[in-house]
C-alpha cells in the first residue's frame, strides 16, 4: 500500500514526438513516469520513457489507459500544418481530442492539460491591449486555418463543465519561440524577414521552456480552468528584429498579400497570407490569472529569447 | 549612405529643437514604460522628440496657450481629465496634452483614446501608438487607469466638437461612460474647461449630406472657408485658455441606473461650465 502511495505520477503526453513534447518529456521524466504517444516515429528520448507509436484516434491508444492507472494526460497532439486540408485538421485535432477526453472520463484520469494558443483570440484592431480569458475567440474571422483550434478549445471548455470531477486545464500561451518549429520561431529566424510597411505592433513572446514550466504548474492538484500564458514584457516587433540584427524588408500590405498568395500557390512559401495580421495588429493577453492562481513566473527575458534565436538554428 | 547621413542630421535637429532641461524631464517622466522604454500600449516617451517641437510651437506660438491651476492635477496615480470639446478638429485635446507636458512640473502624459480604425492605417497606427494614443475600448481605459495612468476624455464626443457657432460654449449632454469607469476604478476626476477652441473654426453650417457622403462625422462650413477656400479650412490662431478645476471623487455603484449616474455626470458638467464661464469672463472680447 505504502509503495503505491509513493509511486511516481504516471503521465501520458500525446504528441510526444514534437519539439515541445520532447522538451516537456526531458523535464518531466525524472519526476513522473512518462508514457509518450505519437503516430510519428519518436527519437532522442530519455531511456525511462515508454513510447507508444499510436494514433490517438485508434484502439491502440485505448489500451494504454486499460493497462495502467493514469494520473494525468497532457494533450499536445494538435496538428497545425497550413499545407494540410482543413478536413484533415478537423479530423485529427477535434476527433482526436474528443477521443482523449472520452478515455479520460472513462478511466477517471483526474487531470487533463491541453495546450491551446493565444492565437484563438486573433489579432484585430478592435482588440483591447490585453485580452482576458473570457474574451471571445475571434481568431477565425479572417484566418480559416485556425478554426479547428478554436473548436478544439471550446470543446475542452464544454468538457470542463460536463466533467467537474476531472481537472481540465486549458493553456493559451502567446507566440512560443525557441527550439520549436512554428510560425513565429521560423519568422524570427529569417535573415531578411518581410514586415508590413508602416506597422509595428506590440508583441508578446514566450520561451518554450517557460511554456513547459506553465504546464508543470498546471499539473498541480486543484488547478483547473483556462489560463493565458505570457512571457516577458511586451515589446514592439521592430525591437525584437533589431535585437536579432535582422534587416527587415518593409513591404506595403497589398504587395505583401499578393506575394504571399503567389508564393503559396507556387509552393515557394508556406506562409498563409491571413497570418500577416500578426505583424499588423495586437493580439496580446493578460496573464494575471496564471501568475496569481498558477503561480507561474517566466524565466526567459526578451534578451534571452533573442540570444537563443540568434545563436541556435532550428 | 546619403540616406543615413540625412537620418542622423534630422535626428540631431530634433535633439536640439527642445530646451534640454524640458526635454530631459519629458523623456524621463514616469509613464509606466518597461526597461525597453515602451509601455504596453506602445507608448515611447523618447518618441515624443519627433512630436514635441511642432507641438510646442503650436502650443506657445500659434495658439499662445494660457493655463490656470494646473496644480489641481495630481502628480501620481490614476486620474481622468474631463473636458469640454469644441472647434471641429480636436486641437483642444492636443493643447490639453501639451499643457500637461510643457506646463506641469514634472510633466505628465495625458493619454487619449482614438478610433478603432486608427490601427488599420499604415504609419498612423505606429505614430499614434508611440505618441501615447490608445485605441478606445472600455477595457483599454480600464487597463490604463489600473496602471495609474492619466486619461483625458471628452464626454461630448463628436456631437460636441461639430456643433455650430450659435451653440458655442453650450455643452451638449455628456456621455455617461466615463463616470461608470471612474466609479468602477475609483478614479478621481479633474474637470477641465477649455476656452478658445470654439473660435478656431466657427462653423456656420454643418453640411450633413456631404459629410455623410464622405463618411465624416460632420462637414463644417466656416466664414474663412467661404472667403479663402481650402486655406480657410485651417484653424485660426485663436488664443487657448485651459482651466483646471479641483479634483472630484465619486462613490457609488458603477452599474447603477442611468438616472443616478447622470446626476453625478451633471456635477462634473456644471464644474466645467463654471470654469468656462470664468474663462470667458477673463478673456472678455479678445479672441486672439
Amino acid at each position: 500500500m505504502s509503495r503505491r502511495k509513493q509511486r511516481k505520477e504516471r503521465v501520458i503526453i500525446t504528441g510526444v514526438g514534437g519539439r515541445l513534447g520532447r522538451a516537456l518529456t526531458r523535464r518531466l521524466h525524472r519526476k513522473a513516469e512518462v508514457i509518450g504517444i505519437d503516430r510519428r516515429s519518436v527519437s532522442h528520448m530519455p531511456k525511462d520513457v515508454a513510447i507508444e507509436t499510436a494514433d490517438i484516434r485508434r484502439r491502440r491508444f485505448e489500451d494504454v489507459f486499460r493497462r495502467e492507472r493514469i494520473d494525468a494526460v497532457i494533450h499536445l497532439n494538435i496538428m497545425h500544418n497550413p499545407r494540410q486540408s482543413s478536413e484533415q485538421h478537423h479530423d485529427f485535432n477535434i476527433v482526436g481530442t474528443k477521443k482523449v477526453f472520452e478515455l479520460c472520463a472513462e478511466h477517471r484520469v483526474p487531470k487533463v492539460v491541453v495546450l491551446s494558443s493565444a492565437n484563438v483570440y486573433g489579432p484585430d484592431p478592435k482588440n483591447p491591449q490585453f485580452l482576458k480569458e473570457d474574451a471571445p475567440l475571434m481568431g477565425g474571422q479572417h484566418f480559416g486555418a485556425i478554426r479547428d483550434l478554436i473548436a478544439l478549445d471550446m470543446f475542452c471548455n464544454t468538457f470542463f463543465w460536463r466533467h467537474p470531477e476531472i481537472e481540465t486545464v486549458i493553456l493559451r500561451p502567446v507566440h512560443i519561440v525557441g527550439q520549436v518549429d512554428n510560425a513565429p520561431s521560423r519568422y524570427l529566424r529569417l535573415d531578411r524577414p518581410m514586415t508590413l510597411l508602416g506597422f509595428d505592433p506590440m508583441v508578446q513572446l514566450i520561451h518554450v521552456e517557460d511554456v513547459i514550466s506553465a504546464i508543470e504548474r498546471a499539473m498541480t492538484p486543484g488547478i483547473r480552468g483556462v489560463y493565458n500564458i505570457a512571457g516577458p514584457t511586451p515589446v514592439p516587433l521592430s525591437l525584437v528584429l533589431d535585437g536579432l540584427e535582422r534587416k527587415p524588408r518593409p513591404v506595403p500590405e497589398a504587395l505583401l498579400k499578393t506575394l504571399l498568395k503567389m508564393g503559396w500557390s507556387t509552393k515557394l512559401s508556406d506562409w498563409p497570407w491571413p497570418e500577416i495580421d500578426h505583424i499588423k495588429y495586437v493580439c496580446m493577453v493578460d496573464d494575471e490569472a496564471a501568475r496569481t492562481e498558477l503561480g507561474f513566473e517566466h524565466e526567459y527575458a526578451i534578451e534571452d529569447i533573442i540570444e537563443e534565436i540568434r545563436t541556435r538554428p532550428l | 549612405m546619403a540616406l543615413d547621413w540625412l537620418k542622423t542630421e534630422i535626428e540631431q535637429q530634433f535633439d536640439e529643437a527642445l530646451d534640454p532641461e524640458l526635454w530631459e524631464s519629458i523623456r524621463n517622466m514616469e509613464a509606466g514604460q518597461n526597461e525597453y522604454g515602451y509601455d504596453p500600449f506602445g507608448f515611447e516617451p523618447e518618441f515624443l522628440k519627433y512630436v514635441n517641437p511642432f507641438a510646442l510651437w503650436f502650443y506657445r506660438k500659434y495658439f499662445r496657450t494660457e493655463v490656470a491651476d494646473i496644480d489641481n492635477v495630481p502628480h501620481t496615480g490614476r486620474v481622468m481629465l474631463i473636458s469640454n470639446h469644441s472647434g471641429q478638429v480636436a486641437i483642444d485635446g492636443m493643447m490639453l496634452a501639451c499643457s500637461m507636458l510643457f506646463d506641469m512640473k514634472p510633466p505628465r502624459m495625458a493619454r487619449s483614446m482614438v478610433e478603432h480604425w486608427v490601427p488599420t492605417i499604415p504609419f498612423v497606427s505606429t505614430f499614434m501608438a508611440r505618441a501615447g494614443q490608445v485605441v478606445g475600448t472600455r477595457e483599454n481605459a480600464r487597463i490604463l487607469l489600473q496602471r495609474g495612468g492619466c486619461l483625458s476624455v471628452f464626454p461630448e464626443g463628436v456631437r460636441g466638437i461639430s456643433k455650430t457657432y450659435d451653440n458655442a460654449y453650450n455643452m451638449v449632454d455628456f456621455g455617461l461612460g466615463f463616470m461608470r469607469l471612474a466609479l468602477e476604478t475609483d478614479t478621481p476626476i479633474v474637470p477641465v474647461g477649455i476656452v478658445g477652441g470654439e473660435e478656431q473654426m466657427p462653423s456656420i453650417y454643418n453640411f450633413k449630406t456631404l459629410a455623410k457622403a464622405l463618411g465624416m462625422p460632420a462637414f463644417p462650413i466656416t466664414p474663412a472657408m467661404l472667403l479663402l477656400g481650402p486655406v480657410g479650412a485651417l484653424p485660426m490662431p485663436v488664443k487657448y485658455r485651459i482651466y483646471f478645476g479641483e479634483p472630484m471623487t465619486f462613490e457609488g455603484k458603477p452599474d447603477d441606473e442611468d438616472r443616478v449616474i447622470r446626476a453625478k455626470v451633471q456635477r462634473v458638467q456644471n464644474a466645467i461650465g463654471g470654469l468656462i464661464e470664468r474663462g470667458l469672463k477673463e478673456r472678455g472680447g479678445e479672441y486672439f
